[in-house]
């Protein structure tokens, strides 16, 4: 009985440490950190580390798209300009906005303020399907088109562009062929930063649900901030996408 | 290391202030990166020959610089935070250079 109380007074040395530096004994902190600080560093170091993998996920198709254009540059011109520069540019007005509201969501969630959380978190959430449906409406008129790679592609607009009211350089069959590796690309890129959107917004759906019952207005805001730095990201990539794949190749006619 | 014992880190302190970005600068931050886009959209249509593609990635890379040292607060993080993040971009870089020279290599002096 004796040894077992001594044995706690030595443990309780850790404890006046905490109290000699005032630590806030915040209920998420977790006690194998020494500080909120250093939690909160740690938290966001394994989020940069996780956004690492996804530069080096979306940098595989950034790569492949770089070697293509370099190879068959007359196809890519010519299918880049089937890309429409106003929805385009449109969008990425919507995703900016719609980043700039996660930021301000931060911020919201910094200061404490539970109602603007939640009003930025949703604003973020309309943003994301603004954008989305865009998307929808672009993707559908390469539908339409028959510009989907695959055994229905449709070269027609590239092989004779002048009956289709196209000021392109005609292409010949074979390199109108690489049209496709452009649109496999684009699809590639887009449909994959659409698909990290997609899951955007559930976590969206969960982190505003969360917010809403009060859960990051009380000095916690790891995760709002954490999903902050995904969001940015999957902004960054739209921000290469879009001149890569919608401006490069335009020239004046 | 220090023979004191120091849980806290408090005499060798490596993490950053934390700093919270007022909504005016997120604002700020905001019309910059229209402007860019605006600026992207516009020079598209100017014809720069061969300077075209690389107008366009130096403006993406300067919208993403800002968006990663303001909106992802970058800027205010430990050197931990700014070493990781530079050195993941630098990664990415040399695999660009690495694949790029192989591939460029291959037909070396048959063109």
């Amino acid at each position: 009985m004796d040894n077992a109380t001594v044995a706690t007074h030595e443990h309780t040395h850790e404890t006046a440490v905490h109290v000699e530096h005032h630590h806030l004994a915040l209920p998420q902190h977790r006690h194998h950190f020494e500080t909120e600080q250093q939690q909160r560093e740690a938290g966001t170091f394994g989020m940069w580390l996780f956004l690492l993998t996804e530069i080096m996920f979306f940098g595989g198709l950034f790569f492949a798209y770089l070697l293509y254009r370099n190879w068959y540059n007359d196809a890519f011109v010519a299918a880049s300009n089937q890309l429409s520069i106003p929805l385009g540019a449109f969008n990425t007005a919507v995703l900016i906005g719609s980043g700039f509201f996660m930021a301000l969501g931060v911020w919201a969630a910094e200061v404490r303020k539970k109602g603007l959380l939640v009003l930025f978190l949703v604003i973020t959430t309309v943003l994301g399907f603004v954008f989305l449906g865009v998307k929808y409406v672009e993707y559908s008129e390469k539908f339409e088109k028959h510009h989907i790679p695959g055994a229905h592609f449709d070269v027609k607009e590239f092989v004779n562009p002048a009956a289709f009211g196209l000021k392109e350089k005609p292409l010949a069959p074979d390199m109108a062929q690489k049209t496709q590796i452009f649109f496999s690309l684009y699809f590639a890129m887009t449909g994959m930063h659409a698909l990290h959107m997609i899951i955007g917004i559930i976590l969206l759906f969960w982190l505003t649900w969360r917010a809403h019952k009060g859960e990051f207005s009380a000095g916690y805001v790891a995760p709002i901030e954490n999903f902050g730095l995904y969001w940015h990201f999957v902004d960054i990539v739209w921000i290469f996408l879009f001149p890569l794949l919608y401006l490069i190749n335009r020239h004046p006619v | 290391m220090s023979e004191h014992h120091d849980p806290s880190n408090v005499n060798n302190p490596e993490h950053a202030e934390h700093h919270i970005i007022s909504p005016m600068s997120y604002l700020i931050i905001f019309g910059t990166l229209l402007v860019f886009t605006a600026i992207t959209v516009g020079a598209a249509y100017i014809n720069l020959g061969i300077l075209n593609p690389i107008v366009a990635l130096a403006i993406a890379s300067t919208k993403a610089v800002i968006v990663i040292l303001f909106f992802m607060h970058v800027k205010y993080q430990s050197n931990l935070i700014k070493m990781t993040v530079g050195a993941g971009f630098f990664t990415f870089l040399v695999l660009i250079m690495m694949t790029l020279s192989d591939y460029m290599s291959r037909a070396w002096g048959l063109w």
